[in-house]
């Protein structure tokens, strides 16, 4: 049923259709709103047979999951940017023991300094964990990758992370589709642990592994991951037939026939660019997008199929590891390496702690990647001068402070010099 | 009943009634045929671990009380390092292990699960040691007695790090030396905290059961697992498991001392529920720290050439005022 309804409040409902059995609750901005819209859900028993529990910290929060799942119910629990960080020892630890949960992250930067807004670094900075990782670019999508997420959870005995832009898809009110309950029923069938705390049958879970099999144990998960790509696209065309619309899947071309510059990227920026594309190409340039969905397991194949025929491929990072640069662009390097003929590759990174990635801005760096291509990574819309009056300062003394409170003091003073007239200053 | 089993479970020379001198309703757990063996033999204990003795006489009365019932989480460290060397394990039960400081959450996790999946009777322990217990899953725990869980959280306290090698917890008494104290002040031995006692901030999260338990009184012990397991909620039991290691101890002495830390007044026994303390373990005559102390090398900084550490008067004062605190010494007032 069609519904103009929060980002947030849609997936706490199309959660709830998948019948989680353990919920696990811990408020962090941006993901918030899910686990109070499924705390309502539950209350009023739109979600029945629900365990609903209000936890300590994130890491009790999968804590309680990883405990919920390894003894047979179907957990879920969501968070986002330092909570995902402070239960990152339970992250792994749910991959490793190869528990089904599925977690929403409400993507959101990474501090210090501290910073509430959108961008991909808390996603990157578990992307070795073990979980699979699905990007949402509308909130439709947001709402039924989890549909697909319990299932492929459950059948690959792997936990799975849905990443949703925060503020941009989590807060947005749009029209979305919510599936009835027996279209979800029928997609997903009730939870069949492949391990199972059970007194009738015990077994010991997460024993003390050594050398002689740890190889063994941690190739088997790659092994999984690595073969789970035709299944990630097979969950994806069954979801298409039963709901009757895309949503999953490893990567969507779009405008991709014959194309000379390809743009590559995740999640909901994936809109703009697809505009940006459309105006593009109205004035004759060849250029088309990778939307990647899966980045976790990476599709190198399928990236290498998308952009065999690419000249160049610009990739968007809404993330940055500083001491290497853009990690999805460091992935798609490797993917773009086997290539016959290898396409030159664009690093940009854009839309850092949620700052707006405009059209304008798009146009003028695809542009600047046809005729006047740079080396390393690109930051869009960096503020140079800036940056040159921090660096300028900092030579001048060694105690120069804390970089984030000087950068916004240099801002103001901007601010301030373009308000008031010079002569008129004191 | 066989006579091996008879001999086998007569504790000689010891305060403990053997289960050949009681009747058979009142002999423990352990003594019978019918012990589910939870934590079964051919685990690689040191000899002599009280943490082992513990926790089988633990595991084994909560599977009597939940009728073979019951999953058991376990917090990393010794308990869950010497049961279950991979492919091996010594759990014949549903266990399992996560991580060092989830224990308590992951075993809230498992209740729910129980709950939801329509298999109410099927009861939770979670365990761990002092480490896993009073300094990194402290939060956690805390969160699951706050939250009233349904779990029964058992402690297996030998006063340190020893799984690492034997280094400092909050639960160290002062004094002790382990691993990491010789950095800290002048001399050997942990020099602050008074040995992070978590029964007592149990009890004031007022929930419904918290006890401590020591391997010197096995019956006891049963007992008061029996007891959580009757009841439902956040429940703790700390255990004093000697650690003969970690201690400095003979292996021979591990009963002897975990007997010491209850008659010398540094490990008091008592009951609590919702709050208020209910049973408290007397003690027949208070014996000196010092016979304590002297029998584990880890205090020995403090008898150096025959000569006896102004520090030893800062243990025996918290031996007191536990005395003082729990009323250990009073006259028996009624039935207990």
């Amino acid at each position: 049923m069609l519904e103009q309804i929060e980002g947030s409040k849609a997936m706490a409902k199309v959660i709830g259709l998948c019948r989680p059995q353990v919920v696990c609750a811990y408020p962090i901005t941006p993901q918030t709103h899910i686990v109070e819209g499924l705390g309502e859900l539950v209350r009023t028993g739109d979600v029945q047979n629900c365990e609903f529990i209000n936890v300590e910290s994130e890491f009790a929060a999968l804590s309680v999951a990883i405990g919920a799942s390894a003894a047979g119910a179907r957990a879920y629990t969501a968070t986002a940017s330092q909570g995902l960080l402070f239960m990152a020892e339970a992250v792994y630890n749910a991959a490793g023991l190869g528990l089904p949960i599925v977690m929403t992250l409400g993507n959101r930067a990474i501090g210090a300094p501290i910073n509430i807004w959108n961008d991909h670094s808390d996603a990157m900075a578990l992307r070795e964990s073990g979980w699979l990782q699905l990007f949402a670019e509308t909130n439709q999508e947001a709402a039924d990758l989890h549909i697909i997420a319990f299932r492929l959870a459950e059948q690959l005995s792997v936990p799975v992370m849905v990443c949703v832009d925060g503020f941009i898809l989590t807060h947005a009110m749009e029209r979305i589709d919510i599936p009835d309950q027996a279209m979800v029923d029928k997609y997903l069938p009730p939870y069949e642990p492949v391990q199972v705390l059970d007194p009738e049958d015990p077994i010991s879970i997460g024993a003390m592994v050594g050398p002689d099999a740890f190889t063994e144990v941690r190739y088997l998960q790659y092994y999984k991951q690595q073969t789970s790509f035709r299944l990630i696209e097979e969950l994806s065309r069954e979801f298409k037939r039963e709901f009757g619309r895309e949503s999953g899947g490893l990567l969507r071309n779009y405008e991709m026939a014959d194309v000379e510059t390809v743009v590559v990227a995740m999640g909901s920026v994936n809109g703009t660019i697809k505009d940006v594309i459309d105006e593009m190409r109205s004035e004759g340039l060849s250029i088309g997008l990778v939307s990647l969905v899966t980045f976790r397991p990476f599709p190198t194949r399928a990236l290498q199929q998308a952009l065999t025929q690419a000249k160049d491929v610009i990739v968007i990072d809404k993330s940055l590891d500083t001491g290497m640069g853009g990690p999805l662009a460091s992935n798609i390097a490797l993917a773009l390496r086997d290539l016959a003929h290898a396409p030159k590759m664009h690093s940009v990174i854009v839309g850092l702690g949620g700052r707006p990635v405009t059209k304008a801005a798009l146009h003028r760096v695809f542009r600047q990647a046809m005729i006047q291509p740079w080396e390393g990574s690109h930051f869009l819309d960096l503020n140079d001068r800036v940056i040159a009056r921090e660096i300028h300062r900092r030579g001048k003394a060694r105690r120069s402070g804390p970089a984030a409170e000087n950068i916004l003091k240099i801002l103001e003073s901007e601010r301030e010099a373009a308000i008031i007239p010079t002569e008129t200053r004191p | 009943m066989n006579e091996m089993q008879k001999l086998k479970f007569y504790q000689k020379g010891t305060l403990t009634v053997g289960n050949r001198l009681v009747d058979e309703a009142s002999r423990n757990v352990q003594a019978s045929l019918d012990r589910s063996n939870s934590l079964t033999c051919g685990h690689r204990a040191c000899q002599g671990c009280g943490e082992a003795l513990g926790a089988r006489y633990a595991i084994d009365a909560a599977m009597r009380a939940s009728n073979r019932n019951l999953i058991a989480v376990n917090a990393t460290g010794c308990l869950e390092v010497f049961t279950t060397p991979y492919p091996e394990t010594s759990w014949q039960m549903p266990w399992m292990h996560s991580l060092f400081g989830n224990a308590a959450a992951v075993a809230t996790g498992v209740a729910a699960a129980m709950r939801v999946t329509g298999k109410p009777a099927t009861r939770v322990v979670a365990q761990g040691g002092d480490g896993g217990t009073t300094d990194i899953g402290f939060g956690c725990l805390s969160g699951m007695f706050e939250r009233n869980d349904d779990v029964l959280y058992i402690c297996y306290d030998n006063e340190g790090y020893m799984n690492t090698g034997v280094q400092r917890s909050s639960a160290t008494p002062p004094t002790a030396r382990t691993a990491t104290t010789p950095p800290l002040g002048k001399e050997t031995g942990n020099v602050f905290g008074t040995g992070k006692f978590v029964p007592k901030i149990a009890v004031a999260h007022e929930i419904p059961y918290v006890a401590t338990a020591s391997v010197a009184d096995l019956h006891d012990l049963e007992a008061k697992i029996t007891k959580a397991m009757s009841m439902h909620g956040a429940r703790y039991i700390q255990i004093n498991v000697p650690c003969p290691l970690g201690w400095g101890a003979a292996s021979h002495d591990t009963i002897r001392l975990a007997r010491l830390a209850i008659e010398t007044g540094l490990f008091p026994i008592f009951e609590a529920e919702h709050g208020r303390i209910t049973h408290v373990r007397k003690i027949r005559s208070q014996v000196p720290v010092v016979e304590y102390l002297k029998l584990q090398r880890r205090f020995a900084h403090l008898f150096k050439g025959g000569v006896e550490d102004p520090r030893v008067a800062r243990m025996q004062a918290i031996a007191d005022r536990h005395i003082a605190e729990y009323g250990l010494l009073e006259p028996v007032a009624g039935a207990a």
